[in-house]
């Protein structure tokens, strides 16, 4: 037995190589953040000016071709619905939403729109393990619905509960998101609808970095009229539309728990593993079989001259 | 009664330049000269347009408070008093002279940037007339729905989709608390 390893320093040796491995090939993937296309575009939501007149709802509904609501967009009673004890969310029907809400201490109530925030980094995307989810340079995360698969990952993915999923259609079945009017219009550097369509100009179009500035400056002129703080501008590491509020996040719906760094980087670290963890593994414990077979072997053929 | 005819079309030429172009600047700007009716029919599509009762108008708020610094008077605003302070009347007092009709344009934002500019965040025009009217008629108990100032046209009425049926597969009602 003079050659051979004993079985636990082997083992001892092959965990610590394996454990190297690790840390040194998860390390480069921490570097590789993407901060984002420079020149991509997005939307700030003035929350303060929004008086729920729900034309964006409307506009939304014509230029995807959606289909006609239960109540007109002209209805407001809609803003009294509540489903499964919830306000009203986006779904197949409707990529975005007009909320309603009654502030403690404020005269007139606040208005929130919801839609998809084409995140920088996007959860929905890298959940997705067909690639159906694209994000454009321009800012829009737009889905593909020939290559998708119909798993639904990217819909538990979302922070912001976004993406719904067409159950009516039994042979069309796909996401339904807000893409940001991509080829109808963003495309082309045009704002989408719903911008467009708003009487209020309580959102606000152009390039993500000029937006910023526009809310810094919204902020820093009307004193105490703003909470000091752009939701959007860090929440899931970045989104391209953003939001200014008069009152706290929190009480207008906001989830204030969406954590400052991309989804993405709870995960990141464990998914740069996995392809080490198939590549490695296999070759590892097809080594530990064979040297136990070895060993096995030998004392085998000892045994066996012994008798002999 | 006998009138002069070439004083009747004077007059209502007059009248008519009053009405049509809001734009057009009294060369005393005085709440008294203030024209009777503004038609603002610029962005006129998907409601009809708004016959606005200027002279009403002039009579529950300062001038200012729609034309800011154009009409001579001063604007008491400190933010705006950092350059208007001395403003006499423009030539042009209209929304629409300095509100673009064309808004959210990502130059509009980049042009901004310009230090020689300070009217980073000025609204486009259908965003003036709103952020102007809706919050003064909510503080003075106006009309504040939508179509308490504009009728919805044809056009509109399609585009909110008014007295359509909702196919019925699409409906949520089971869901309906």
């Amino acid at each position: 037995m003079k050659n051979l390893i004993n079985r636990r320093g082997f083992l001892q040796g092959g965990l610590a190589g394996a454990a190297a491995a690790t840390v040194s090939l998860a390390r480069p993937s921490q570097g590789a953040t993407f901060e984002g296309y420079p020149e991509s575009l997005g939307v700030l939501v003035d929350l303060s000016r929004c008086v729920g007149c729900r034309s964006c709802e409307a506009a939304c509904n014509q230029e995807q071709h959606l289909p006609a609501p239960e109540k007109p967009f002209n209805d407001f009673s809609v803003f009294d619905e509540l489903e499964h004890g919830q306000k009203r969310r986006t779904d197949e029907t409707r990529y975005t939403v007009v909320n309603r809400y009654e502030i403690p201490g404020r005269e007139h109530p606040l208005f929130r729109k919801i839609q998809c925030n084409h995140c920088q980094e996007p959860a929905c995307l890298t959940s997705c393990f067909v690639n159906a989810y694209t994000k454009t340079p321009e800012g829009a995360v737009i889905y593909n619905p020939d290559v998708c698969v119909g798993c639904r990952t990217c819909m538990i993915a979302c922070p912001f509960y976004i993406p719904t999923f067409r159950y009516t259609s039994a042979f069309h079945p796909r996401i339904m998101k807000c893409v940001f009017c991509y080829d109808t219009r963003l495309a082309k550097g045009l704002p989408p609808a719903c911008v467009e369509a708003c009487p209020q100009e309580a959102l606000t179009f152009g390039r993500r970095t000029d937006l910023l500035e526009v809310g810094r400056q919204r902020i820093r002129e009307n004193a105490g009229a703003y909470v000091d703080h752009i939701y959007g501008e860090h929440e899931a590491g970045g989104t391209a539309w953003m939001y200014l509020s008069p009152a706290p996040f929190e009480q207008v719906g906001f989830d204030t728990s969406v954590p400052k760094e991309p989804i993405l980087n709870f995960v990141k670290d464990f998914l740069s593993i996995v392809p080490m963890v198939l590549a490695i593994w296999p070759a590892l414990f097809a080594g530990f079989h064979l040297l136990a077979k070895r060993k096995e072997k030998k004392e085998q053929q000892k045994t066996n001259e012994g008798e002999v | 009664m006998k009138s002069n005819p070439k004083a009747v079309i004077a007059a209502a030429v007059l009248l008519l330049a009053g009405v049509l172009c809001p734009g057009t600047p009294s060369f005393a700007m005085d709440r008294l000269e203030a024209p009777e009716t503004v038609t603002i029919d610029t962005l006129a599509h998907l409601y009809q347009p708004v016959q606005f009762s200027h002279k009403r108008h002039t009579q529950l708020t300062g001038c200012k408070d729609c034309h800011h610094h154009t009409t001579g008077q001063q604007d008491r605003d400190p933010n705006c008093m950092r350059c208007h302070a001395q403003s006499t009347e423009a030539s042009k007092v209209g929304c629409k002279e300095c509100h673009s009709k064309k808004q959210f344009y990502p130059e509009q934002l980049s042009d901004a940037r310009s230090p020689r500019l300070y009217h980073i965040d000025k609204p486009g025009l259908k965003g003036a007339y709103h952020l102007n009217c809706v919050l003064c008629h909510e503080q003075m108990n106006g009309p504040t729905g939508c179509e308490g100032c504009h009728a919805l046209t044809v056009k509109g009425k399609q585009f909110f989709r008014v007295n359509e049926k909702a196919a019925p597969a699409m409906t949520k009602s089971s869901h309906a608390n």
